[in-house]
């Protein structure tokens, strides 16, 4: 769980939460107390919604894992076998023009979700140019565009606002426009930088490489066999095919990637939430019972200034 | 028998079968192909068509519309737009889908509308054809 120690260890010192003033007027405490709520009351809200729509969106990348896998696997296989300069889309290039798709959210509120991809992000592209290449930014999500729009690094393109409505048109756009401008030139090697759904309360920062295709090794035995193994039939005529084949991956891959930091995104908010529903929680019964022990004082005083007058009186 | 082959087929939406099977026949872009365990590699598309696998002597068989097949020795993946298991087709609705389909062919139009018609009846067709026949026999 979240604990602010240091305020908490603050809190015990002082005399209670307004250790500016000498002795809070209950009113105030009461205000404080009832501000709490509310914003215990909108956390718990925006927790519950989280939940709703990381169940949907866990879905949805699970059972669209193994497709965009699968395609992976194939076309890693296809492009060791297949000669690269046979389609635009497999060509390496040594070249210094690297392009970093960050993948953030269009909302905040979600932890250290975006902070950990801009933090990555940075990261990253510093020791691009550490090397001597030349790094530019494409950004999906209001987030990220906003943190790098702000410290002027250079932007190429943007997607922002689609995380409402994800679907594979989305991908097809995004994917699209990244097939078009590595045929063109505009990069050599293109790198994601998302955040893969583990779990509904963990998240990983995933640096990927999208362009160029690069043969895996980890699909293990049975490709192992297929590279002995000689040819390989293609139906209809390799060309062909790759045209199909091809670009459809790069929309799947797009599509996966999507659909992974939208779960990412709300499993986020959701423990992000949490922690603020507790924090808030805790806040509270302190409050209260520092108010509770204010009000008895006065009471006390207020008796103790009776029962003193009454005996003056005497 | 030289053993059996592992056959995947996945969609966009999710992994629909994953199974060891004797054999495999797909409608590939130039012709149906059929594949053995220890078939040599290939990689073919796929159009709208019947896709069947035998499992000791039962043949089943599903709906496949466009995708990719991957063959290798020991493994088919069948990577579709759509596919869907015979049993999981609703037969009055690719009944009605037919009629549809076949009402907007006559009415004709654009030709990008004719011939989204004709993919749409090809699609409904081969569902009902193969929905109905699992009905008739209890398998494919």
């Amino acid at each position: 769980m979240y604990v602010r120690r240091k305020e908490e260890g603050d809190w015990e010192q002082s005399r209670g939460p307004f250790s500016s003033e000498r002795m809070p007027s209950l009113q105030s405490l009461r205000r404080k107390i009832a501000a709490f709520k509310n914003t215990q009351k909108i956390t718990k809200a925006m927790k519950m919604v989280a939940a709703a729509k990381l169940k949907r969106s866990q879905d949805r990348i699970l059972s669209a894992r193994p497709y965009a896998h699968k395609m992976r696997g194939v076309l890693s296989n296809l492009s060791r076998r297949v000669n690269r300069s046979s389609h635009p889309l497999l060509q390496k290039r040594e070249g210094k023009r690297i392009e970093v798709l960050v993948v953030t959210s269009d909302r905040g509120l979600c932890g250290g979700f975006n902070g950990n991809i801009v933090r990555k992000s940075s990261e990253f592209v510093r020791q691009c140019e550490s090397r001597g290449l030349q790094v530019n930014l494409s950004i999906i999500g209001r987030k990220g565009r906003d943190y790098f729009r702000r410290r002027s690094w250079p932007i190429r393109q943007e997607w922002t606002g689609i995380f409402d409505k994800l679907s594979f048109e989305h991908a097809i756009d995004i994917g699209g426009d990244l097939t078009d401008n590595f045929v063109k030139g505009t990069f050599d090697e293109l790198y994601v930088v998302y955040n893969e759904f583990k779990s509904a309360i963990q998240q990983r920062v995933i640096v990927e490489k999208l362009f160029p295709v690069d043969a895996q090794v980890e699909f293990g035995a049975a490709q192992m066999e297929g590279t002995t193994s000689g040819s390989y039939l293609y139906e209809p005529d390799e060309a062909e095919l790759l045209n199909a084949l091809v670009p459809k991956h790069f929309q799947v891959q797009a599509y996966r990637i999507l659909l992974e930091s939208a779960a990412a995104e709300h499993g986020a908010r959701m423990a992000a939430m949490d922690g603020a529903t507790r924090n808030a929680g805790q806040l509270i019964k302190k409050v209260t019972l520092y108010y509770n022990k204010t009000r008895q004082a006065a009471i006390t005083k207020e008796l103790m200034d009776i029962v003193g007058g009454a005996e003056a009186l005497k | 028998m030289a053993g059996k082959i592992l056959l995947e087929v996945v969609t966009p939406e999710r992994q629909l079968l994953s199974q060891q099977v004797d054999e495999v026949i797909a409608p590939g872009s130039e012709g149906e192909f059929g594949v053995l365990p220890g078939h040599c590699h290939f990689l073919s598309t796929l159009r709208i068509g019947e896709l069947r696998y035998r499992i000791d002597g039962q043949t089943h068989s599903m709906a496949v519309l466009w995708g990719f097949a991957e063959v290798t020795p020991t493994k088919v993946t069948v990577m579709a737009e759509i596919a869907e298991k015979a049993e999981d087709i609703d037969v009055e609705r690719a009944t009605v889908k037919v009629a549809e389909a076949e009402r907007r062919l006559q009415a004709g139009g654009l030709p990008s509308e004719v011939k989204e018609a004709q993919i749409s009846l090809e699609k409904a067709r081969l569902r009902k054809k193969i929905a109905e026949r699992t009905r008739k026999t209890g398998h494919a």
